[in-house]
């Protein structure tokens, strides 16, 4: 109430020039420098591990974009209508994370790299010294054909339903009428019965297979978990940065409410679910599931363990529970990089004890690495964000997103 | 002094509502409250009712529910009856995360509700307290208190001018009990 007052200039366009566009650039550059030193200063392995970790945090919060697009047709979200084109952003450059990821795990693969643990000569001959009982047993489903197989087929399929909520995006807003929306839940509810019985096994193939001996069915909804909260802490942020610098005037804080409860809620079943696989190992005790946890509890490791819990279950759990604070821009812009370098730190406690285990780093490397792809993201997703107008002007529950009210 | 305790204004339709209470708040008559059969966006700001003090007592609750259950396992299997479960020492807290989580949801569950009843006067066998019978059904009330009124012809004519399909002078304040 009160609201209808207000005029609105839907039709406002996203203008990526200046500082925004420079500073995306500079990060990109800074970035491939510093993972052309790694590889020139011969630390070729760890700057493999590093591009790893960026190129799938890259592609798994693309992927969260058009996961919550979906979820939104599906579920006929009237709220998130004014805000939508943000993750549609993140969709749009959903392909090209794909490719940089299939890419650097090709790249791994071909230089033994990445996945050696069973990706290496005589791993599953019999009569060879590098016999291996265990990864000769899960040969058939661990080869490098039918893992790139998979990884292609699977980013291209999410990549394809993000094209397609995107094409029919643009025709609504070219046609109007609500043949496109009802396309387009049709597609979502495809598109999140495929994702959800793949992204498992996506997860299962990128990070778990570094340590092929070791396995946990835990590990999928794990990764999911740490998918969503990123991508909903990337959204905030934009949405948040975007409203700082004068556009999306119609966004008001029961959105930011609502994305605040996104990243509370999430971060809680994030630590639930990690919980849930770190409970069943230490009580159960197998010596080939603890091994898992025993390598991130090494002294180089621990710090870090116990880093990852406060920043990504402690912090958010304690700053965002009150009402209030999901309501203010500066707690939320906060807990949202908090949260994004947090499932930074996540993602390395899940790829370097089984990469380059005692010989991990923090430095130039690691940083560098992480700038080039904040600054490829940013520029990528700015970029496809100021192809469209700001709000869909036909979406057929703009209207109450406008008016939104909790 | 007349009897009249409360003037209860009725409508059949919430902007008309919404209006009466901007009519009544332009000539600085205090509303005591406003009941509805559906809850109406942005009306506890209209009426400047502060936000519900519900989500600190679950907090508290939780809270108590968290070291009702440390206690409780602490107590049970390392002070009282400590036992080799698995190898692990008795004292083995992510075994203990499960129960303290649960009795934490437990406590701070039952918490909001009992105390959301007792704030309402909710308990069985009680006869709820209703100032309009009908505004559970299908009418909008707002209800003064014609104590702090100087003048009740006033406030009946604003509330007509409003849309209001019935004014009523209350002398007692609940109808329930009849």
């Amino acid at each position: 109430m009160g609201t209808h007052a207000k005029t609105h200039n839907f039709a406002q366009y996203f203008q990526f020039t200046g500082k925004a566009k420079t500073w995306s650039l500079l990060a990109v550059v800074l970035g491939l420098a510093a993972i052309g030193y790694g590889f020139y200063s011969g630390h070729a392995e760890r700057t493999f591990a590093n591009l790893l970790l960026m190129a799938y945090y890259f592609t798994c919060v693309c992927a969260a974009g058009t996961f919550f697009l979906a979820l939104q047709f599906v579920s006929q979200s009237g709220w998130s209508a004014g805000l939508i084109r943000v993750p549609q952003a993140f969709a749009k450059v959903l392909p090209i994370a794909s490719i940089i990821l299939i890419a650097v795990c090709a790249a791994g693969l071909q230089t033994h790299n990445l996945y050696h643990h069973w990706n290496e000569e005589g791993l599953s001959d019999p009569n060879s010294p590098n016999y291996d009982a265990l990864i000769a047993g899960k040969s058939a489903f661990l080869n490098v054909p039918f893992f790139l197989t998979r990884l292609v087929v699977f980013l291209g399929v999410y990549s394809i339903f993000a094209m397609v909520l995107t094409k029919l995006s643009n025709r609504e807003d070219l046609e109007g009428g609500l043949k496109n929306y009802r396309k387009s839940i049709t597609y979502s509810a495809i598109f999140l019965v495929i994702f959800g019985f793949t992204t498992p096994i996506w997860a299962f193939d990128t990070i778990m297979s570094l340590e092929a001996h070791w396995f946990s069915t835990m590990f999928g909804w794990y990764n999911f978990a740490a998918m969503w909260v990123s991508g909903m802490a990337a959204v905030t942020l934009t949405v948040i940065l975007l409203k700082r610098n004068g556009y999306i005037s119609w966004i008001n804080e029961s959105h930011l409410h609502d994305l605040g409860k996104f990243m509370f809620a999430f971060s809680i079943f994030w630590t639930y679910v990690w919980f849930s696989q770190f409970l069943l190992i230490y009580y159960a005790n197998i010596p080939e599931e603890t091994v898992y946890f025993y390598k991130r509890w090494e002294p180089e490791y621990m710090p870090w363990f116990w880093l990852n819990i406060v920043i990504n279950f402690l912090s958010p759990l304690l700053i965002l529970m009150s009402r209030g604070a999901k309501r203010k821009e500066n707690t939320l812009i906060f807990v949202a990089i908090l949260l994004l370098c947090g499932h930074w730190l996540d993602y390395y406690m899940m790829i370097m004890p089984g990469t380059v285990a005692e010989h991990r780093g923090f430095g130039v490397i690691e940083v560098g690495t992480a700038v080039c792809f904040v600054g490829l993201f940013s520029f990528l997703m700015l970029t496809m964000l100021s192809k469209k107008p700001l709000a869909p002007a036909n979406h057929p529950f703009l209207e109450e997103s406008v008016n939104h009210h909790i | 002094m007349s009897k009249t305790k409360y003037i209860l204004g009725a409508f059949a339709d919430p902007d008309e509502m919404l209006l009466g209470i901007d009519k009544l708040q332009e000539h600085n008559i205090a509303i005591y409250d406003v009941f509805t059969p559906m809850p109406i966006h942005g009306i506890e700001a209209k009426l400047g009712i502060k936000p519900s003090r519900l989500p600190k007592a679950a907090f508290w609750f939780g809270l108590t529910g968290t070291c009702t259950a440390f206690a409780m396992i602490y107590y049970m299997l390392v002070f009282d009856w400590p036992m080799n479960i698995g190898g692990k020492p008795a004292f083995a807290v992510p075994d203990f995360v499960p129960v303290l989580f649960e009795l934490t949801v437990l406590f701070a569950a039952f918490g909001m509700v009992f105390t959301f009843f007792f704030k309402n006067h909710l308990f069985p066998g009680r006869t709820p307290r209703v100032m309009h019978l009908r505004a559970t059904n299908d009418r909008f009330i707002i209800a003064i208190n014609a104590q702090e009124v100087s003048d009740a012809k006033k406030v009946e004519s604003l509330l007509k001018d409003a849309g209001a399909v019935e004014v009523l002078h209350n002398d007692r304040k609940y109808v329930s009990y009849e």
